[in-house]
């Protein structure tokens, strides 16, 4: 029984385009303008939704992006499916299809449903209350918890779509196009200010733009028709941008908003290609002004849920807008007259209404006049007690109000009808306002909250800013207009103007029914399904705060924010407990305004671009020999290279055998270079390093360790003196980038007499590391000009060198204790430099490495690696490495925490060796180390910090931690396992070569 | 996001500054003469002010200079920017 309530074309629709969409999977017809909401709507379908705990059917109950209960899942499991779409927002388009979520099987037969007859078991704090006992089952709760909650279904698809971010800066950015924000709009940019106008609807207008009777006159013109003029008007203007389907979602502080400009999700989907979808607006504006209008408020009684209850305004939104009409059989309910101006609209388009229930006793008003003049009956000082209907609402019951609005009073009267409109007044927008850090305040006369003090050159206009009916708009605009954009007059100043609304309203947020309260279902979230019962029991179970109510009750959580039921909470809250609305204020408003999509906030920062990624110069060569590589903070290392079906380990194993028995060969261009020059250069080391600097000779490298102020260790490696006045300083791979920050810290900060000069030079250098006992033979192979004689090239000196014609510095340096060279060569030689080498050592069976072996080989050594060994709360002393600590010098920074009462403690977890009982049992790095398992609870005495299997000693060896580690050489350890406890012992963590041989040999 | 006015370059955003925590804490000339008590005051000891607070901040992403800003905590307007060295221009 389908059925076309489509009136006389609406203001927006289209109806020679007709576009064919789907709906749970039955074939519906629209028109190009429709909304999806309004669409259904003209197809007589209200039911699209279940609530969240209760399953109850829900309809559309609005025409903006403050819809609750319309949400829906957009083509459903494609990848571009996307979950809780308000029904009232998305523009059909050919091929759409849209499907009702939370519900199975169907939105017309959902077992969940069930929860609604269960609802007395199911009040605030249920599942607090509930799954508490017994702890141990909360695994097994969770399970079924889990699977109820949410609403849509994420996509399971990478997203197909573009999304891009934009910078705009603007003089006066103006958020909403309504009435005040079109007049705003003209009045900026023809001052002469570059003025950005965003609307988050596909069209501009607002609510005045079908506003069309006699009532509301502008200039002796309807005031829809005067608004249409100074729209065509504004869009003529150079200085105005005009951005539509754009939604402002975040206000930050110094004027920074966030916007979402909406591109192509109104378009089919075969026209979407190739076009970015959501933009980013990433606003900076001098001057923001506010338009954003206000939200009509619901009212709040016994089963005002029901598919069939709308806002009032948005009935007549659906009607002058769109031409449909949202039911044959229309009562409205109102406690002001804003729901007559529907009342009127749906009379000049021939909707029938059957009554009007009017919380107010007799009101003088025009509007009220003119409907009685059409014959419609209103039931004055009356209000619905209760609704009947299932998945429509078919019948509602009425009684009188008392005096004091607290009861019912006199028999009931039972009115039949198909849709009701409900108008408790109007709620401004504030909710941008708020996020700025604007603090409200309220009005007693109609209980709203309205701006006071501004937290940023900002402006709020219009029904945002209290101002709801015309007359006070079309005044109020342009003088505030006037003071803040400090100009002259307007051409706004002297319109003549005729509006007829009357402001009484009768405000009672929970209207009474003549059931006992504790039987009464009367929503305050319709989203999540919390009631005014629900928020009277959380303030007697002793909840004060609004903030501690809204989590326990849930109310105004869902992905509407409570935009509709908030004002009520808070009434409610301040009725019962007996406090005042304005000192017990709103719930804290926070961005975003209206949900965002994951693509948007991305933007074009996905896949390879989600983060830079940085290449050493010699990157190609390691690609084309097949290396893996792992992530060092930005950087691609080579990690290992596996030859033909090795896995990790045994590449590996090969890799450090090859080093220490003939030649291994490391890209070690990522490690951080500063160059340091000055006449201070050395006593500025001096001051950063724990070690002494002075008497390095010219020529000469030092292994330097770096502190905190606290005293533990932030870096290390190893610096070379290039001249008199001037060093090379190697950090860490992923500490460059800190170290350079704090050195430049300390020289403007606290040590700015000193004469020094820092340049990161990591970028412009490549470093080839050839290590092992054929190294010398390789490298005198690339340079046979230099003498590598150990009486003139030591281990820990430098030399300027030349490879042909490139210049380069070679240091005789090793992190793997193996005789070693590093040669530096400006970066876009670096390839070649390392392929001479590599032809070099093609006789000794010269064998690239990576990291992975890199930190094997040091750890035989046992070299620390400052991140994996150390981890801030590890001091030089704690680290065995008291020979490091200058004892002479009078300061280093960090030198002061050496000998805090904390930092000499002698059972502070200290850096040991790890020798497994089995020699080839391996380590897992990050496992617990204890002394005495039988006691309880354990006692940790540490971890291990690395851990490797040693292809030269032909043991597992591992670095750890260990409470008062130093003096338990030799002593049994055990590390639990969750499968079984290993053995240790402490060992020494130099595990080979201790005599420095193979260094000097 | 602030805008902040660097006494070097003028107004950027804040996305190219780095905040480096209170300002005018100056380290101890002669740290080995201070008892624990007296080197923590100086390591560990910051205050939390809403209002009036003054703090470091780094053009990180642009000169590198370190200079100071008095920022009001509880609504965050920049009541000043002076290089260091400099006496704060405002109590």
């Amino acid at each position: 029984m389908k059925k076309n309530l489509r009136v006389k074309t609406g203001k927006v629709i289209d109806e020679t385009y007709r576009i064919s969409f789907k709906f749970n999977g039955t074939t519906y017809y629209g028109f190009k303008g429709d909304t999806l909401a309004s669409a259904l709507l003209a197809n007589d379908i209200h039911l699209v939704g279940r609530s969240f705990k209760y399953h109850r059917p829900r309809g559309i109950m609005t025409a903006g992006s403050e819809e609750p209960n319309a949400i829906v899942q957009l083509h459903n499991k494609s990848s571009r499916t996307e979950p809780n779409v308000r029904a009232t927002e998305i523009e059909i388009y050919e091929g759409l299809e849209a499907s009702s979520q939370n519900c199975w099987p169907s939105v017309n037969f959902d077992i969940g449903g069930i929860n609604n007859l269960l609802s007395p078991l199911l009040p605030a704090g249920f599942y607090y209350k509930t799954f508490m006992w017994p702890a141990s089952f909360w695994e097994k709760y969770e399970y079924f918890i889990r699977r109820s909650a949410g609403l849509g279904k994420s996509p399971t698809k990478p997203d197909p779509d573009i999304y891009e971010h934009k910078y705009i800066h603007c003089d006066v950015l103006i958020i909403g196009a309504g009435i005040s924000g079109i007049m705003a709009a003209k009045i900026a940019a023809k001052n002469g200010l570059k003025t950005l106008l965003v609307e988050e609807k596909p069209n501009l207008g607002g609510s005045t733009i079908y506003q069309n009777s006699d009532h509301f006159k502008i200039n002796n013109q309807n005031s829809g028709s005067w608004l249409e003029k100074e729209i065509n008007e504004i869009k003529k203007l150079k200085n105005l941008e005009i951005k539509t389907r754009t939604s402002v979602a975040a206000y930050h502080g110094y004027n920074f908003l966030l916007a979402r400009e909406n591109l192509t999700d109104h378009l089919p989907i075969n026209q979407r290609k190739n076009k970015t979808r959501h933009k980013l607006l990433k606003i900076r504006a001098k001057k923001v002004i506010t338009a954003t209008g206000s939200i009509e408020r619901p009212l709040i009684f016994d089963n005002n849920d029901r598919p069939g209850i709308l806002l009032s305004s948005a009935i007549k939104r659906f009607a002058d807008y769109f031409g449909v009409a949202c039911g044959e059989k229309n009562i409205l309910f109102t406690n002001n007259d804003s729901a007559y101006e529907t009342a009127i609209s749906l009379i000049q388009k021939g909707i029938n209404i059957e009554a009007i229930i009017d919380n107010r006793e007799e009101v003088n008003s025009k509007l009220i006049y003119e409907v009685e003049k059409n014959n419609i009956k209103i039931f004055k000082g009356y209000t619905v007690t209760d609704t009947s209907g299932y998945k429509r609402i078919n019948k509602i019951s009425i009684m009188q109000l008392s005096k004091d609005g607290q009861k019912v009073v006199g028999s009931k009267i039972i009115l039949s009808c198909d849709c009701l409109g409900v108008s408790g007044g109007w709620t401004p927008a504030v909710h941008l306002f708020t996020q700025s850090g604007g603090k409200l305040k309220f009005r007693e006369d109609d209980q709203v909250f309205i701006p006071n003090i501004y937290p940023s050159d900002q402006l709020s206009i219009g029904a945002c800013n209290g101002d709801f009916t015309l007359d006070e708009i079309l005044v109020n605009t342009p003088k505030s207009l006037i003071d803040y954009l400090n100009i002259k007059n307007t051409e706004y100043d002297n319109l003549e103007i005729s509006s007829s609304t009357n402001k009484s309203k009768r405000n009672v947020w929970l209207l009474p029914s003549d059931k006992i309260f504790g039987k009464t279902k009367s929503f305050v979230d319709y989203q999540n399904d919390a009631t005014a019962k629900d928020i009277k029991l959380a303030l007697r179970e002793g909840f004060r705060s609004i903030e501690h109510v809204k989590r326990y009750t849930t109310t105004g959580m869902g992905t509407d924010q409570g935009k509709l039921g908030n004002m009520h909470a808070l009434g409610i809250i301040s009725e019962t407990a007996g406090a005042k609305m304005g000192e017990l204020g709103t719930t804290t408003f926070r961005p975003p305004y209206t949900p965002l999509t994951f693509g948007t906030i991305v933007g074009r920062n996905v896949g390879e671009y989600f983060d830079i990624f940085r290449k050493t110069p010699i990157h190609d060569w390691h690609v084309t020999h097949k290396a893996e590589f792992e992530n060092v903070g930005q950087w691609k290392r080579a990690w290992y290279y596996p030859k033909e079906n090795e896995n990790m380990h045994e590449a590996v194993q090969r890799e450090s055998k090859a080093a220490r028995e003939s030649a291994g060969i490391l890209d070690a261009s990522t490690l951080g270079k500063i160059d340091i020059q000055g006449t201070d250069a050395s006593e500025f080391l001096n001051r950063v390093y724990t070690n002494a600097w002075s008497k390095l000779a010219v020529g000469k490298c030092r292994y330097g360790l770096m502190l905190n102020e606290d005293g533990m260790v932030y870096d290390d490696g190893v610096t070379t003196r290039l001249g008199e006045n001037h060093y090379i300083m190697t950090t860490t791979t992923g500490g460059a980038a800190n170290v350079m920050g704090k050195l430049e810290d300390y020289l403007q900060t606290e040590w700015p007499e000193l004469d020094v000069y820092l340049t990161s030079v990591t970028d412009h250098f490549a470093t080839v590391s050839v290590c092992g006992p054929n190294s010398k033979k390789i490298v005198s192979g690339v340079i046979p000009d230099l003498d590598f004689s150990d009486e003139s090239f030591p281990h820990m000196s430098f030399k300027n060198a030349k490879i042909g014609k490139i210049n380069c510095r070679v240091m005789r340096i090793s992190f793997t204790g193996e005789h070693s060279y590093e040669i530096n060569v400006q970066a876009n030689y670096g390839k070649s430099v390392w392929e001479k080498c590599m032809e070099a050592g093609k006789d000794f069976n010269i064998t690239p490495y990576g990291t992975e072996t890199m930190h094997l080989l040091r750890a035989e050594k046992g070299f620390i690696i400052v991140g994996q060994d150390t981890d801030a709360t590890m001091t030089p002393i704690d680290l065995q490495m008291d020979w490091i600590v200058s004892k002479k010098k009078y300061d280093f920074i960090g030198k002061r925490s050496l000998y805090r009462s904390d930092t000499i403690r002698e059972d502070r977890k200290q850096l040991v060796g790890l020798l497994t009982d089995n020699p080839n049992e391996i380590l897992e790095e990050g496992a617990q180390i204890v002394a005495d398992i039988n006691k309880s609870p354990i006692e940790m005495l540490g971890h291990v910090t690395s851990s490797y299997y040693s292809p030269n000693l032909k043991k597992s060896i591992a670095l750890g931690v260990v409470k008062g580690g130093k003096n338990m050489m030799g002593q049994k350890l055990i590390i639990p396992m969750e499968k079984k406890n290993i053995n240790v012992t402490v060992a020494d963590p130099v595990f080979l070569d201790k005599e420095n041989k193979r260094l000097n040999a | 996001m602030f805008i902040i006015n660097c006494p070097f370059c003028g107004e950027r955003e804040q996305s190219e500054f780095k905040a480096g925590g209170e300002a005018h804490i100056i380290r101890p000339k002669q740290p080995t003469e201070l008892s624990d008590d007296q080197w923590a005051e100086y390591l560990f000891m910051r205050k939390n002010i809403k209002g009036i607070q003054f703090e470091r901040w780094n053009h990180a992403h642009g000169c590198r200079k370190w200079f100071n800003v008095v920022r009001d905590t509880s609504n965050d307007e920049i009541k000043a920017v002076y290089k260091m060295g400099e006496k704060p221009p405002v109590q």
